[in-house]
């Protein structure tokens, strides 16, 4: 492989924002048919690194080589031109348009006088679409598509030219395993036919699975390469982070105090039935199942978004209707939603501004918010979840996406909840932050709140949860005890086999 | 580093080019006409704005909270004839709350369709524009309103008074800036609004009450709406029934030239105020050159064109990309 001309070589890479060097001199290379992982923490330059090389953003110094022959890539059209492709890490498609037309977006397949080739258009997109092994078809809106699927869209667009290289920015994050398979035959037959791969992920599982070689920034400095086949967990973290992590399971068992919240037969249309269970004070009870299994609908009735169609819901032993999410913030209810840009923030305001919005009413001197209450708040959190951002003042659109997360969890942990549901918390967090942010919800449970964790990573859920919910299709399927459940035993009862049994 | 200060440059050319091509124009039209910069005139174009700007600030509201309003210019008729017939039948003193109260509850009417009910604002506030139109005409049986007696009233105090030699409306429309900037910048509601138009999805999801919001934003509109009708009738003590007519459009334009986004979530009352000022002067100086008054209906269009290309400018930070 050494003798290779590299697929494409990055040299010198620097890039600013003000207050921010985001990229210091970063240079990397990706050889032709290898999948290269590039690591880092959160708001390490990854995304902004690739934004480079895809054409958005221009570096302040730097070349990009693309088989030795320096290259300026002047726009993301540019780029594809000349086989960059990038998949991006926040969806970036229309809602309004086809699954067919987003693929294919500013390069519609036309017939004479301009006209659109419907025909092919939806001839070649269906056939992508049966490579990816999906459940929709290319005439599909993209905007009644699920989170996931939208992903996949994303992915069917690196399918249309023949690229000589691909990025995938945390492609897996909303992604199923079913989905994921799906992923991974695609990068690897990318790979077989010659093609360079670039692939971000936090999931560590993943990197050893499919990547050849892992490059890691810090800081937006380039820190090294390694060869998967030659290193482990533990090196790659210490070089992301510069120390290692104990990420052994916890132990820790405390006290529980009373039921906080029960369910009861709980149903809404067909979204889910007869759900019940119960979250006592203490207690962290994780809700594992497939994407589609309804437990973020769940989340969502009990946040006051959806009106249950039967069944009641009780809290500390007192039956309530939950007509709004206000009514449910009154009553001591969080939740962080899967969606983070679209339900978790604002992405034109301020950090402190969205950390401290659903108690702005509360932090007032007289009429008048009271600048220092919020930004105390936004201090404390910006600290207790390591949130990298140049100050309070930074439009949160400008963070990086794992940072964007934590300043979501900030926000409905500063409410000190009764009651907290997490809908996918670590989604896009780098390894570090995410077994903090599963510290701190052992800690908040230690300390007497009730937390539900809704996760679609079997991991988190098994490191988190003293009760784990497995759900299959808008139906509880089983209840397990942190010490009797198992992974086999979690899969099997997500699958829905043996349903009839159970049920 | 130098680079990076040329980029800075740039950038805050691109963020203010508002005020920058405002300077110009000044600059431009005070050479070409020296009584441009008078102070008199300075205090004339204020005053002549200030109608437009009282109206400009509610619509601020509307604006940041995601939604239009083009229903304020005839409103403003409406106010502005109801005030003027009211004066005569029972004074002054109870004819002017009970302006307000109508005017107001026209706001809330299109604050339930907007808000409540999640109607298209667009559809809702023009239809407005042209229902509250015929109410006007129904009300005034078409006829110019008038007040009969215009010496033996108090009344002309809020068009045509002023303290220490500063003219009513200024003063006016000055305090109404200042408290309404105060509420939008400082205030839990203010948040709101930012919050409401920016992602309201994420609004409601952090437990706010959007369609409230929605509703507040136009209400707090027409009680400005209101105000600016009370200057008007108290100016002219005597009225049209097509006083506010086109008024919207300009108004609309001084709140984008001001830099308040029309997609909701970004803009400020002191950024609307300078958008009214810049709108005003701007009229004014082109009146001096000598440009026949109806072109101005013209040049409102351009400077609205201009202004939001600017906008869009300032975003992608260039006059021009290829990418959207
Ligand atoms: N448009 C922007 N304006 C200002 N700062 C920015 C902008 N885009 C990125 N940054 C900053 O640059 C740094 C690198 O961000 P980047 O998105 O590349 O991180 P990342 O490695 O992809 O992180 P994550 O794992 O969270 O996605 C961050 O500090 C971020 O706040
Ligand atoms: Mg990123």
């Amino acid at each position: 492989m050494t003798d290779q001309t590299p697929a494409l070589r990055l040299e010198g890479i620097v890039k600013t924002f003000p207050g921010v060097r985001a990229l210091d001199g970063v240079s990397f290379t990706v050889m032709p048919g290898e999948v290269h992982a590039l690591m880092g923490e959160n708001g390490a330059g990854k995304s902004t690194l690739m934004k480079v090389l895809g054409g958005i953003l221009a570096p302040n110094e730097g070349q990009i080589f693309i088989e030795e022959q320096p290259t300026i890539m002047s726009s993301p059209m540019n780029a594809k031109a000349k086989g960059v492709v990038f998949i991006h890490q926040e969806l970036s498609l229309a809602d309004e348009l086809s699954v067919a037309e987003n693929i294919w977006l500013g390069e519609l397949p036309k017939k004479s006088f301009g006209r659109v080739d419907w025909t092919k258009l939806y001839d070649e997109t269906d056939a992508i679409l049966k490579t990816l092994n999906v459940g929709f078809d290319a005439r599909k809106r993209v905007g009644d598509l699920s989170i996931a699927n939208q992903q996949m869209v994303e992915i069917a667009r690196a399918l249309t030219v023949e690229p000589r290289a691909v990025i995938f920015d945390e492609p897996t994050a909303s992604l199923t395993d079913a989905e994921k398979v799906v992923l991974f035959e695609v990068i690897s037959d990318l790979q077989s036919r010659g093609v360079g791969v670039i692939y971000i992920s936090h999931r560590m599982e993943e990197i050893f699975k499919i990547t050849d070689r892992i490059s890691v920034l810090r800081d937006g400095q380039y820190r090294g390469t390694l060869n998967t086949a030659e290193t482990n967990e533990e090196e790659v973290t210490h070089l992301m982070i510069g120390r290692t992590l104990d990420l052994s399971r916890n132990a820790v068992t405390h006290e529980m105090g009373e039921v906080a919240l029960e369910v009861r037969s709980l149903s809404c249309g067909d979204l889910f039935s007869d759900v019940s269970f119960t979250v006592r004070r203490g207690e962290v009870v994780g809700f594992y199942g497939l994407v589609g299994a309804g437990r973020t609908e769940i989340a969502e009735t009990l946040f006051g978004l959806r009106e249950p169609s039967s069944g009641t819901i009780h809290l500390g032993g007192e039956e309530v209707t939950i007509n709004s999410p206000a009514d449910a913030i009154k009553r001591g209810i969080s939740l962080v939603p899967e969606d983070r840009k679209g339900q978790g923030l604002i992405l034109g305001m301020n950090c402190r501004d969205n950390m401290t919005l659903p108690q702005v009413s509360d932090l007032t001197a007289g009429p008048f918010v009271s600048d220092g209450a919020e930004v105390a708040i936004f201090d404390q959190y910006r600290d207790k979840l390591d949130i990298r951002t140049p100050g309070w003042r930074q439009t949160v659109g400008n963070l990086s996406g794992g940072n964007q997360q934590k300043i979501v969890i900030g926000k409905w942990l500063s409410m000190r909840p009764e009651v907290l549901i997490v809908d996918e918390p670590t989604r896009g967090i780098d390894v570090g932050s995410k077994s903090e942010i599963h510290n701190l919800i052992r800690e908040l449970a230690s300390q007497g709140y009730a937390v539900i964790v809704i996760s679609s990573e079997m991991p988190e859920v098994l490191h988190v949860s003293d009760r784990i919910v497995a759900m299959f299709s808008g139906r509880v399927m089983r209840e397990f005890t942190a010490e009797e459940v198992t992974e086999d035993s979690l899969i099997q009862a997500i699958s829905g086999i043996g349903a009839d049994k159970v049920a | 580093m130098a680079e990076l200060t040329r980029k800075g440059l740039g950038g805050f050319l691109a963020r203010q080019g508002i005020l920058v091509a405002f300077a110009v124009f000044m600059i431009a039209f005070a050479v070409a006409n020296p009584r441009f910069i008078d102070i008199d005139n300075v205090f004339g174009v204020i005053r002549s704005s200030a109608i437009l700007g009282v109206m400009a600030l509610g619509v601020t509201f509307v604006v940041i909270g995601g939604n239009l309003d083009l229903s304020v210019g005839s409103m403003m008729s409406f106010s502005t004839i109801v005030v003027l017939d009211l004066h005569d039948k029972i004074g002054p003193t109870l004819a002017i709350p009970s302006m307000f109260l109508m005017t107001m509850a026209l706001g809330a009417f299109i604050g339930i369709l907007v808000g409540y009910l999640k109607l298209n604002s667009l559809i809702v506030t023009l239809g407005m524009l042209s229902a509250i139109h015929g109410l006007t005409l129904t009300y005034s049986g078409g006829k110019n309103m008038d007040i009969a007696d215009k010496e033996g009233t108090w009344f002309a105090v809020f068009g045509q008074g002023g303290i220490a030699g500063v003219p009513m409306p200024i003063l006016m429309f000055a305090a109404l800036a200042i408290i309404l900037s105060i509420i939008l910048s400082r205030t839990p509601f203010g948040r709101k609004v930012y919050a409401v138009g920016g992602n309201g999805v994420a609004a409601t999801f952090s437990g706010i009450p959007r369609a409230r919001v929605v509703f507040m934003t136009y209400l707090m509109s027409s009680f400005c709406v209101a105000t600016a009708g009370l200057i008007q009738a108290s100016r002219s003590m005597g009225s049209q029934n097509t006083v506010g007519q086109g008024m919207e459009l300009e108004v609309l334009a001084a709140v984008i030239l001001g830099g308040a986004s029309l997609l909701g979530g970004a803009g400020t009352i002191f950024k609307t105020v300078i958008g009214v000022l810049i709108l005003g002067f701007i009229q004014n100086g082109l009146l001096l050159l000598g440009l026949a008054f109806y072109a101005q209906y013209v040049v409102t269009w351009i400077i609205i064109i201009l202004a939001v290309w600017l906008d869009i400018a300032a975003k992608r930070g260039g006059l021009w990309s290829r990418i959207a």
